[in-house]
This record gives C-alpha cells, sequence and structure tokens, in this order.
C-alpha cells in the first residue's frame, strides 16, 4: 500500500508534512493525501472515515482546502456511535461554518441528538450548535435547547444556556422565551452554570427591551446575591486565582449589573453597596484583582451611580496609571478618557500622574494620555500644563514630536488669554519643534504678532534670540524671517522692551546676518530662501546703510535655478538700485491682519484641504465672496507664501501682458468677476506698499479699486506674485507703462500710474499704521460703462454704509434717461437717493452720481452683494445692462 | 464576546484556529492584531502566541486572564504542555477549548471541572 493512501496514521502524515523542507514538498503531500481522502470517500469507505475526517482538519488548519470532507461531516454524525458522532462535530465545527446551505442537512441529526438518551452525545450536539448555528436552524432548534436548559445535569444546563445565547443572537425574537428559564439559572450554585446564565441574562437585556424590564425586576437581586457571595466566599481551590474566588464570575456579574443598572436610578441604587464592596475590597496587585477593579470602574461609569462611587472609581483608575504593567495603565486611560464626560473633576486630581504618563515608554500609552491631557486641560490649568509639554517636547522621541506639536499648539490656541503668554509658548514649542508645527498654525502666530503692537519689539528680539540656537527649525526660521523684515528696526533700536526682558545688543549687521545664514543654509527650502529675499528687501529700506551688502546678498541669485528666487533676486536687485525714491513705501510694514476673519475663515477652511494649501484657497475663495480682510493684508500673505507652489508660478510671467491687455480690453463681463490679471498685477505692486486711502478722485478710484478687485481673481495667485514683482520691475521701468495704462484703463482716468504711484507713496506714508478706511471699488464696468462706489461709514454705526456711485460713459454716444436700480439680499436695507443727473456725457466727460445708504443687519457675518440694473437711451434706443457686485471691501 | 481564538508559533503557523464567527477564509488567512472594530488580545507562552479576537467593550485584562487559565489547562492536560503535544494532538485541543468557551462565552471556569470532564470523554471512546 501507498504510504500515503488512507491507511496511514494521522500521526504519520503530520509527520511527513513536519519533514516537508519546503512549502512545494508540503503542497506535494498534502495533494497525495487529499487524493486518497476522496478516493476513500468516493469508495464510500466506512472503516477509516473518522481518520480521514481527523487529516482533514489538519490540513484545513495549514489552510488548504476540504470543501469535499463535508459530508464526511454529516455521516459522521448520522452513525450511532459517539466516538464518530464527535469526531464528526468537531470536523463540522471546523470545516463548515453558518453560511453553507449543506448545514441545514444536519439539522435533523442534531434534533435527534439533543433528545437522545446519552448526556455527552446531547452535550456534542448543543456545542455544535452554539458555535455555528444559522438563524434558521436556532428557529428550528429553539425549543430543545429550552427545554435543555432545565436538564438536571449541570454540565447540559450550561452547555443550553450559552446555546441560547448564539440563539438570542441570532434571532432575538426569541429572547423573551428565554426570560424566565435564564433567570431560574442565576439561582444555582455550580459555577459554570452562574457563569453561563449571567452571560445569557446579558445577552437577553441587549437583544430586548421587554426582557431588560423583566430581568431587571426579577434578577437584580440574585445578582447581586452571587457578587456578594463569590467575593465573601472562602478559598475555593477549584476556582482560586491568585487568592481570588472566580474572578471571571466576578467580571460577569458586573457586567450584567451594568446592563441592569444602566439608565434606572432605583435598580443602580440597588447596585451601589455591592459595588463599593468589591471597588474597596479586591486587591489589586494581580491581574485577576484589577481586571475585577477595572470592570467594576466600568459598571460604576456606567449606572446611575452615587458622587462618591464615582470619585472611588476615577481613583482606582488613578491607582492603575501607577502600575508597571503596560496594559494595566493603557486600559485606565482608555477608560479615563470614556469617563471623562462623567466627572473630570475627580478626574483632575490624577492630572500629574496622567502627565507622566505622557512620558511614557510605551508609544500607545503616550498616545492615548496625550489625548486625555488635551480633554482635561482647562483656563486654570492651562499653564502648568503647557509648560510640562514643552519641557517634554525636548527630550521626547523625534516620532512622537509631531503628535505632541500639534496637541500642544491646539492647547495654547484654543486656551490663551493674553498675546504675550502665547507669544511665548509659540516661540518654545517653534524652537523646540519647529518643524513639526503645521503651517496653519505659524501663520495664525504672525497674525497674532502684527496684531501685538506693543510685543512686536519683544517679539522679534526673541526670535533673533531663539534663531542663534535654533536655526535648523523650519517653523522658527519662517516666522523668525517674516518678523526681522516686518520690524527689523525693533530688533536694533530696542524699541517696546518689556519690563521683564533681558536687554540684548543687535546691530544693523547682525540682522542681515541673521537672514543671510537662512538664505544660504543648506538646509532651508525655497520658501525659507524666498521669504529671506523679502525680508532682506525690506531690510534694505529700514537699514540704508547696509542696502549695499543686501543688495549683493540678494543678486547671488540671480541665476538660481528656481525661477521664483531668480525672479525675485533680479526684481529686488532693481528695486534696490534704481528705484530708491519709491523703495521706502514698496517695502512699508504690512498692514495689521485682521485677526478675526483670520480664525473665522480657519473655522470655515473644509478640514480635508491640506493644510499650507487650504489658507491660500481658503483666502481666495473667501475673498470672492468679499467675507475676508483688507484685499492688501491677504495680499502680503500671499507673497510671502507663494513659493510653497513654485511649480505654478513659472506660467505666467512672460505672459502677463497679454493677459493684461487681453482680458481687459474683452467683452462685457459680469461685474463681480470682471477684473483681470491686470490689475491682480498693480494691485499687489500696491500692496506691498500699503492700502490706499479713499477719496474718490479718479486716479486714487482706480488704484484702489484695482486693488480690491484683484482680490478676484487670487486662484492664480501664484502667477501674482511672480508676476507682481516683475511688474514691479518692468512697470516701474516707465514709459512703456503709460502706454499699458492708456490701453487698459482706456479712457478716464488720464491720469498716468507713475503718477498714481507717486500719489500713493504720499499717501502711504500718511496712513501708514493706521487702520484703512474702505477702499473704493469699480462696482461694474462693461465696455460702454463704468460705476466706481466709494464708502463712507459714520462712526459708531457699524451697520450703516454710505455709498457713493459715480457713474460713467465710456462709450462716444451721450446717454440719457439714464436710470439705476439696486437690489439687495434680505438681511440688507437699501436706500437710494435722487441721482445728481439723468444724462450721462459721452466719452467720460462728466458722471452721474448717487447715494446709496445701505445697512447690513448681519454686519460682521455677512458681506455686502448687490444686483445692479441701469437703464438708458442711446439715441433713443433703449439699453439695459446689468450685473452683480461682490467684491465689496470687508467689513461694510 | 470572543470572536475567534487563534494560536500560532513563532513562525506564523497556526496551531488552532476556532472562529465563533464566519470569515471568509481569505480574511482568515490576514487576520492581524488590529481586526476591523474589534480588538485582539494576546499573549505569548514561549514560541506560541494565543490570540483572542473579542468586542471592543470587552475588559482586555479579563481576557488575558482567560488565555491563561486555557494554558493552564492545557498544560494540566498534557502535563507540561509543548508545541508538538498541540501538533499531534490537535483534535484533543480542540476537544478541550469546546468544553472551556462556547458560542464565543466562557463555558467553564475550573480548571478540575474541564480536565475530569475530558477524562469523562475520553472514557466514551
Amino acid at each position: 500500500m501507498n504510504p500515503f493512501s488512507s491507511g496511514t496514521r494521522l500521526r504519520d502524515m503530520i509527520r511527513a508534512i513536519r519533514a516537508c523542507k519546503t512549502a512545494a514538498e508540503e503542497r506535494a503531500v498534502v495533494r497525495k493525501e487529499c487524493a486518497a481522502i476522496r478516493a476513500a470517500v468516493s469508495d464510500n469507505d466506512q472503516e477509516y472515515r473518522h481518520r480521514n475526517l481527523a487529516k482533514l482538519m489538519f490540513i484545513h488548519m495549514l489552510g488548504y482546502p476540504t470543501h469535499f470532507g463535508q459530508m464526511e461531516c454529516l455521516k459522521l454524525i448520522a452513525s450511532a456511535g459517539f466516538p464518530e458522532k464527535r469526531i464528526g462535530y468537531l470536523g463540522l465545527m471546523l470545516l463548515l461554518d453558518e453560511r453553507q446551505e449543506v448545514l441545514m442537512l444536519v439539522t435533523n441529526s442534531l434534533k435527534q441528538d439533543l433528545n437522545h438518551s446519552n448526556q455527552y452525545i446531547v452535550g456534542l450536539a448543543l456545542c455544535a450548535l452554539g458555535n455555528i448555528c444559522s438563524a434558521e436552524m436556532a428557529r428550528d432548534l429553539a425549543p430543545e435547547v429550552e427545554r435543555l436548559l432545565q436538564s438536571r445535569d449541570p454540565n447540559i444546563k450550561k452547555k443550553a444556556a450559552l446555546c441560547s445565547i448564539r440563539i438570542v443572537r441570532k434571532v432575538p425574537d426569541l429572547a423573551e422565551n428565554f426570560m424566565s428559564p435564564a433567570a431560574a439559572l442565576l439561582k444555582e450554585k455550580h459555577h459554570g452554570v452562574l457563569i453561563a446564565g449571567v452571560q445569557l441574562c446579558t445577552d437577553l437585556c441587549k437583544a430586548s427591551s421587554e426582557a431588560l424590564g423583566y430581568l431587571r425586576k426579577n434578577c437584580t437581586e440574585g445578582s447581586v446575591r452571587i457578587l456578594r457571595d463569590v467575593s465573601n466566599s472562602s478559598y475555593a481551590p477549584e476556582y482560586d486565582i491568585s487568592g481570588i474566588t472566580d474572578p471571571f464570575l466576578h467580571i460577569r456579574v458586573l457586567k450584567l449589573m451594568r446592563m441592569l443598572g444602566q439608565g434606572d436610578v432605583d435598580a443602580s441604587e440597588f447596585i451601589n453597596d455591592i459595588l463599593a464592596q468589591v471597588a474597596t475590597k479586591i486587591e489589586s496587585n494581580k491581574n485577576a484583582g484589577n481586571a475585577i477593579l477595572y470592570e467594576c470602574v466600568e459598571t460604576i461609569m456606567g449606572i446611575e451611580a452615587t458622587g462618591g462611587l464615582r470619585v472611588l472609581a476615577i481613583n482606582i483608575l488613578g491607582r492603575f496609571l501607577s502600575n508597571r504593567d503596560n496594559n494595566i495603565r493603557y486600559v485606565a486611560l482608555n477608560m479615563l478618557m470614556k469617563s471623562v464626560v462623567v466627572d473630570s473633576q475627580a478626574m483632575q486630581r490624577h492630572r500629574t500622574t496622567i502627565l507622566e504618563c505622557v512620558k511614557d515608554s510605551d508609544a500607545s500609552i503616550r498616545k492615548r494620555a496625550l489625548e486625555l491631557v488635551c480633554l482635561l486641560v482647562n483656563d486654570t490649568n492651562v499653564k502648568p500644563l503647557t509648560k510640562e509639554l514643552i519641557d517634554y517636547l525636548e527630550v521626547s522621541d523625534e516620532e512622537f514630536k509631531g503628535d505632541l506639536t500639534e496637541k500642544i499648539c491646539s492647547i495654547v490656541e484654543r486656551f490663551s488669554s493674553e498675546k504675550l503668554w502665547y507669544i511665548d509658548q509659540m516661540l518654545k514649542i517653534l524652537s523646540e519643534a519647529g518643524n513639526h508645527v503645521k503651517d496653519e498654525v505659524w501663520h495664525s502666530l504672525i497674525v497674532v504678532i502684527s496684531n501685538a503692537a506693543d510685543l512686536q519689539g519683544y517679539t522679534v528680539r526673541s526670535l533673533y534670540k531663539a534663531f542663534q540656537t535654533s536655526s535648523l527649525q523650519v517653523g522658527l526660521v519662517r516666522v523668525a524671517l517674516w518678523c526681522i523684515g516686518e520690524y527689523g528696526e525693533m530688533l536694533v533700536n530696542g524699541a517696546g522692551m518689556l519690563a521683564a526682558e533681558e536687554p540684548v545688543t543687535v546691530t544693523e549687521s547682525d540682522a542681515i546676518d541673521v537672514v543671510e545664514v537662512a538664505l544660504k543654509s543648506h538646509s532651508s527650502d525655497i520658501t525659507i530662501r524666498a521669504m529671506s529675499l523679502i525680508a532682506l528687501l525690506k531690510l534694505s529700506s529700514r537699514f540704508p546703510p547696509t542696502s549695499e551688502r543686501i543688495r549683493e546678498l540678494i543678486i547671488q541669485h540671480k541665476g538660481n535655478f528656481e525661477l521664483e528666487l531668480q525672479q525675485r533676486s533680479i526684481e529686488f536687485n532693481n528695486i534696490i538700485q534704481k528705484h530708491k525714491n519709491i523703495q521706502s513705501s514698496l517695502v512699508e510694514r504690512m498692514p495689521v491682519l485682521d485677526e478675526s476673519t483670520y480664525v473665522g475663515r480657519k473655522a470655515t477652511d473644509v478640514p480635508a484641504v491640506k493644510p499650507s494649501k487650504a489658507n491660500l484657497s481658503g483666502t481666495s475663495l473667501n475673498l470672492q465672496n468679499g467675507v475676508t480682510k483688507p484685499p492688501a493684508a491677504s495680499m502680503g500673505d500671499l507673497l510671502d507664501l507663494s513659493s510653497d507652489d513654485v511649480p505654478a508660478t513659472k506660467s505666467s510671467t512672460s505672459d502677463f501682458l497679454q493677459d493684461l491687455l487681453g482680458i481687459d480690453l474683452g467683452t462685457p463681463v459680469p461685474s463681480g468677476s470682471a477684473f483681470s490679471g491686470g490689475s491682480d498685477i498693480l494691485m499687489d505692486l500696491l500692496s506691498i506698499g500699503s492700502p490706499i486711502p479713499n477719496d474718490s478722485s479718479p486716479p486714487n478710484s482706480v488704484s484702489s479699486s484695482v486693488a480690491n478687485s484683484s482680490a478676484v481673481a487670487l486662484d492664480k495667485f501664484s502667477s501674482l506674485t511672480s508676476t507682481s514683482s516683475s511688474l514691479s520691475s518692468e512697470a516701474l521701468t516707465i514709459d512703456p507703462l503709460r502706454g499699458i495704462e492708456q490701453i487698459i484703463r482706456s479712457p478716464p482716468s488720464t491720469a498716468p500710474i507713475v503718477d498714481l504711484l507717486d500719489g500713493l507713496s504720499n499717501h502711504v506714508s500718511v496712513s501708514g499704521s493706521e487702520k484703512p478706511d474702505f477702499p473704493a471699488i469699480t462696482a461694474f464696468e462693461s465696455n460702454s460703462l463704468k460705476i466706481a462706489f466709494s464708502f463712507t461709514k459714520l462712526p459708531g454705526r457699524q451697520h450703516d454704509t454710505q455709498i457713493k456711485a459715480t457713474f460713467t460713459n465710456k462709450s462716444s454716444n451721450e446717454y440719457t434717461d439714464f436710470i439705476f436700480q439696486a437690489a439687495v439680499p434680505k438681511f440688507i436695507q437699501l436706500h437710494l437717493d435722487p441721482a445728481s443727473s439723468s444724462t450721462l456725457p459721452a466719452s467720460g466727460k462728466g458722471s452721474i452720481t448717487q447715494t446709496l445708504s445701505v445697512t447690513n443687519s448681519q454686519h460682521g457675518q455677512k458681506p455686502l452683494a448687490m444686483r445692479v440694473r441701469m437703464a438708458y437711451k442711446v439715441n433713443n434706443q433703449d439699453l439695459l445692462e446689468q450685473g452683480q457686485i461682490t467684491s465689496f471691501p470687508p467689513g461694510l | 464576546m470572543i470572536r475567534f481564538i487563534l494560536l500560532q508559533n513563532r513562525q506564523g503557523k497556526t496551531r488552532l484556529a476556532k472562529y465563533y464567527v464566519p470569515l471568509e477564509e481569505s480574511e482568515k488567512h490576514k487576520v492581524e492584531y488590529e481586526f476591523r472594530t474589534h480588538k485582539v488580545i494576546y499573549r505569548r507562552y514561549a514560541g506560541l502566541f494565543f490570540s483572542m479576537c473579542v468586542d471592543i467593550t470587552d475588559n482586555e485584562l479579563a481576557y488575558l486572564e482567560c488565555i491563561h487559565l486555557f494554558v493552564e489547562i492545557l498544560d494540566h492536560f498534557f502535563s507540561n504542555v509543548c508545541e508538538l503535544d498541540l501538533v499531534f494532538n490537535f483534535n484533543k485541543v480542540y476537544l478541550i477549548l469546546d468544553e472551556f468557551i462556547l458560542a464565543g462565552e466562557l463555558q467553564e471556569t475550573s480548571k478540575k471541572a474541564i480536565i475530569e470532564r475530558m477524562g469523562e470523554l475520553e472514557k466514551q471512546e
């Protein structure tokens, strides 16, 4: 006989398989065995059937297909003897599961075996039913199982109880049939029956609310008794685990109590005492004891327990936190996290211990603890907690720093009450983990700094100091560069010295050294380099004597492979060299960034967007709707950040002129979006300086309308910055520009742009640090008509705005019967004053003005918006133009 | 409840696999320590890993104790159990498990009761 035929014994097959050195050999052995078993199956071999099935089970365990053995299981189960049935049921449970159709065939055999006179055979059937029955079988065989629950044999009873759990899980409708036998099981003495009964009751509570009500009434007392008995029982060697009698029964009863007490004051009150007893009595030096305490805590937290009991529970968890076993610390943190809503005050007492867990050697414990700490922060403890966390940041693992930094930042942002504290903490974080700080975090830091006029000197000096030690932390370097560029003079002259501040002597060239280091460091990315260049440009005007050195630094990048840097280098060089007269106004300090809108915008940002992008695209988006901050500010933002998106910047430098001409000369465009590349560029140029003060004199209204409308095209921001700066050099090289300006704005504003710029710089120096008034806008423009809006607000009346509309005729025909109409959303009230005239002379030789009074009832939440319609006659022919204005300056 | 129990050696060879909820064959072979929305409690004894996949709300510490009890029962039954005992007597291991856990829930917590029950069943053969 072939050694691998079905004649071999099971042991021999296992040995043969174990002896295989490669997977291929093993497959060969298994294939031969399977072939032999198949042959035996088709011969209907009786003698070796159970041996073959045993082999198949082993083969199955190794992961080979064995479905051809399924019918063999059924045959064995149907045979009369216990050994055959035993192996048949075992095979059934291993080779099949509830999803196989074949399983239905076994229902009848199961039914017979459940009624068998041999209790061992009944046990086999119950076991199989409990492990793999389907919903259908559950329904069919439930009456048998129900009957067996009343059996006298505890072995049958406990198996029937667990089998009922499976039945109820499969068919919850049957729960009611099992309520009363389940309740009766709790009166038993046998631990196996008790534990099975308790588990059945727990599952019944989950399955049906009726069963829950019944068991609450009939079992609460019983469960308390079981717990009391088992917890007070004297030493029972059979059930003893490290000095505790049957911890498993403890735990199961506690779980049942949780079901019974949840949401029910009476039942909870009944359970309170025994819970307190267990919670105080159980020793916590072994895992078994801790398992019980843990379950007990969960039950206390789950039911309507008394306050004192809850404090006791939290204290147990607090003790767990100092346990040496990782598992116990881990589960304690999980449970504390769940309990934080229940009683956060009791938890505050364990803050120090929880904080220690943040420094745990186990990564998952650290993570949990950190999350928990964040839940525990409040106004009173934020300072010491932040200090601890930041101190730990220094020594924490590199891979944990990301998480830690993120959490600290969110805590600091959420709970900062004073700006000084916020700035201090952020600087510490940036110095320790500036590489892990997300972009929006340092962006908002900059917003805060820009708003804290009295702290700017202090901040820039602190950043200077921090840079000396942490020049490799990207986030720190960026913020430092920005601040040194903006507030460089405060670094040198020590303005705004705080009382507690340590004085530091920095010379102009020291300040430039810092930027130079950042610019030249190998670890600097393109954003840092681009920011360095901007900072240098700004410093060149802040520190005039150093401007030659700065120019030399800047010009080193004129051949840089990064187009962005190359461009900045060349343009800035030109500015320093050739345009001293406008340089200082070009690099004026950035206007104050509007904090509230920044925060609001952050809140509305879709979280899915990548952080750095979110900031930028968020800007463009919101500006289109006119919600956010003054355009100049956002442009400033962009200007510095643009290199985040370098690839995109490369596009439009060369063809911006075409853009400029093409778009602006185009056909009438629906108003809101009417403003194009050309104006963006101009505007950006302006934004380097400062927002423009408004009066409605023509040149200014042009320039500022430009500033505003350009926001619309912000999605092109990348092209914007590059072109902007390119314009600054090219456009400023004068003459062609005059031409451009004429082409663009064909007739009306005859003031050449150079004038405009000059005028601007005059204004700028005046308006410098003041909060800008609302810039005028070009509300509507088509080939034939242009409407400019200028705004005035009466002091103390935030909701009301006076809009002065100026209509200009761009065509060569006179317009008569000119009527302007406007419509606004419901939350705005509009009043139109009579127009100055109804006749609009041709070619901009005159204009009509009209005053609109607007009341925005949702001021600060919603921006102004307006639809306009202009009806007029040209040569007695009716004409109609309409549009929508969304480009109102924010804050109206 | 217990979803499944696995016993594997350090090479990843499965020595026991018991499923109380059905799984696809392909899923059975890629089971890892994080399984769907359940948690896997495991404990290592020499070269063998005992894993139990349980509900997310279950008491981890209790199942650690449960694994230990199972190991003690095996140890008792085979008197000083080793991996080879489990390989050659895999069917016995399954039978012990069936006396210990049923329908994914604990059936008997007395080591003595289980060993005695196994003896009785052997006598029936």
